[in-house]
């Protein structure tokens, strides 16, 4: 446990000044200041629907979730486990790293644990800023009336799901970032999977559940909501199961991989 | 007494090719052990294996007499190793480098400094380590192989590309990590006349076999320098020098007789000229690796 802890605290150290940590925290910001500012700009447009507050929040968030599951969200967990073995393929650290006296199986969660941890913190961000920055519009435009309804458990509730969806995606295209030093052979298969994903869920594929890829826009789809809102959705559904059982399988498999290879 | 470091008839293969081939190391604690071959002999595989970088069989290799399998984490402690080029995080500088290596093995910062001090990278403390020259990067990777003041030291050619300065600071610091600290210092390299002026044991690898393995005086037993001889007739030379019981070889027209005093040569030189023989040059020569390695195998 203790070597876990410390493999996690040095991942933080060395990426901390990298792109793909920033990614975390600017890609949230980005993502919901665009959209924020976009309702500011047009409030006049969108306040004539005359939404119910309710449906308003629909609205509004679901503009976030709906690129961050659908496209986003693949590609930069793909980027996420790139990144955290590519720090070491591209120093030649490998070598160092296992020859310190830590387990194996330390260092190594320890990778998969940080790009989950980066997952959720931009995740989290994205629930966040979206609540905040919709108090925040309500502040500037009155009207909007964002204050009649309090979305956070149902957001809550749809990031969570969004984060265990994109499980499997990580835990595969990590074992290939780890297998692989180059950029191209995890990235191509990452970008056809997620394409293919996409396309799988979207045509209702009856196995579709089965591909990784296709989990985040399952996960997004509106059938999992119970009778009322008030209920929230399931998470739990068919996909997160296949979600974390890749993720579980992965995790093995590739630590079969590391503690079998040699590192040159 | 326990050896630092054994291997027993080790062996490894990398897909056909035999890269390490029953190889015996006996590491004695204390020592400076000269690790010598030329280029592709095994070394740095067999380096890789005494960190279980690469798969290590049970019962083959011994840190501090403990099985490298059963004790993996508990020998990697009391080691410090530089593979190769030094790995280092390009992105970072130097001095976070360090401290990165100081989180991951629980030590203070202030060690940090010291041994960016003790390789002369203070100045260069802050910029980048991929900015780094070469042997600026092999300093600061000699510096995290000694961050942790391991007991044993793994250094894989720590001299290359440092300039002569800095190969003498090396040098001095390995012995004085010997000598004082009392530590083991495994070093390859495949200069000879490098592991002279440092070892105490050397172990001669080629083709993944060991072909030497003893004390510095042993090995200086074995490479007895030589006087090479220019001379026109060489033949007639050697019959000369024989006569006068010199001892001397001819082998593709050059005449060489055993080293032993600079009397001695002059009195050869005198029998020549006084026959009547032209000498060119007389100079004495050490043999070089491939010599030895020449003279070892036939030995053998
Ligand atoms: N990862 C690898 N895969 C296949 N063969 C390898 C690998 N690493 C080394 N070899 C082979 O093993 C042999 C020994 O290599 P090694 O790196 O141990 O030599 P070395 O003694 O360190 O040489 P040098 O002085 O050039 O550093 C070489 O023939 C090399 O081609
Ligand atoms: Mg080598």
């Amino acid at each position: 446990m203790r070597s876990l802890y410390i493999s996690l605290t040095s991942e933080f150290y060395k990426s901390r000044k990298s792109l793909a940590f920033w990614a975390a925290i600017v890609l949230p910001l980005l993502i919901c200041g665009l959209i924020a500012f976009g309702y500011f700009n047009a409030s006049e447009r969108i306040l004539k629907a005359k939404l119910p507050p309710m449906a308003l929040w629909g609205q509004y968030s679901s503009q976030a979730l709906a690129v961050m599951g659908m496209l986003i969200l693949p590609f930069y967990v793909i980027f996420m486990a790139f990144s955290v073995n590519n720090i070491e393929h591209k120093n030649d650290t490998w070598k160092t790293l296992f020859s310190l006296p830590l387990h194996k199986l330390s260092v190594y969660s320890a990778k998969l644990v940080y790009a989950m941890l980066l997952v959720f913190i931009c995740l989290g961000l994205f629930l966040i800023l979206t609540f905040a920055f919709g108090h925040l519009l309500h502040l500037l435009i009155p009207a909007y009336r964002f204050d009649l309804y309090d979305p956070l458990m149902l957001l809550s509730q749809y990031y969570l799901k969004l984060f265990l969806a994109s499980m499997g995606i990580l835990s595969f295209q990590f074992v290939l970032s780890l297998i692989w030093g180059d950029f191209l052979k995890p990235m191509g298969i990452g970008f056809v999977g997620t394409i293919a994903g996409i396309i799988c869920a979207n045509v209702h594929w009856k196995y579709a559940y089965l591909i990784p890829f296709s989990h985040p826009t399952l996960a997004m789809r509106l059938g999992s909501m119970r009778k009322s809102p008030d209920e929230g959705i399931d998470i739990m559904t068919r996909e997160i199961w296949v979600s974390l059982a890749y993720m579980a399988v992965f995790f093995i498999a590739g630590y079969f991989v590391l503690s079998k290879r040699n590192i040159k | 007494m326990n050896l630092a470091i054994e291997t027993r008839g080790l062996n490894h293969y990398f897909g056909q090719q035999h890269v390490v081939n029953d190889l015996s190391l006996q590491v004695p604690p204390g020592s400076i052990y000269g690790f010598l071959g030329p280029n592709g002999a095994g070394k740095t595989t067999t380096i890789k294996i005494l960190l279980n970088l690469l798969q290590v069989p049970r019962d083959k290799v011994f840190i501090f007499g403990k099985d490298l399998t059963t004790h993996r984490i508990e020998s990697l402690a009391r080691l410090g190793s530089l593979v190769e080029q030094p790995a280092i995080y390009s992105h970072l500088t130097g001095r976070e480098n360090m401290y990165n290596r100081c989180l991951l093995l629980g030590i203070r910062r202030e060690r940090a400094e010291d041994m960016l001090q003790l390789v002369g990278l203070s100045d260069a403390a802050r910029k980048k380590a991929g900015k780094y020259s070469l042997g600026m990067k092999q300093r600061l990777g000699i510096g995290l192989a000694l961050l942790s003041d391991p007991e044993l030291l793994l250094l894989d050619e720590p001299t290359n590309g440092l300039d002569p300065n800095g190969i003498i600071e090396i040098r001095n610091l390995l012995i004085k990590l010997a000598t004082e600290h009392g530590k083991t210092i495994l070093v390859s390299s495949h200069l000879l006349a490098e592991i002279e002026r440092t070892a105490t044991h050397v172990g001669i690898i080629n083709k993944g076999r060991l072909l030497f393995q003893g004390t510095i005086g042993d090995l200086q037993q074995l490479s007895k320098p030589v006087v090479e001889i220019d001379t026109n007739p060489p033949s007639r030379a050697l019959e000369i020098l024989q006569e006068a019981g010199f001892a001397p070889q001819l082998t593709e027209q050059k005449l060489t007789i055993p080293y032993r005093s600079p009397e001695d040569h002059a009195e050869a030189n005198r029998l020549l000229v006084a026959a009547g023989l032209a000498v060119y040059a007389i100079h004495p020569m050490r043999k070089d690796l491939e010599h030895l390695f020449l003279d070892i195998t036939k030995n053998n």
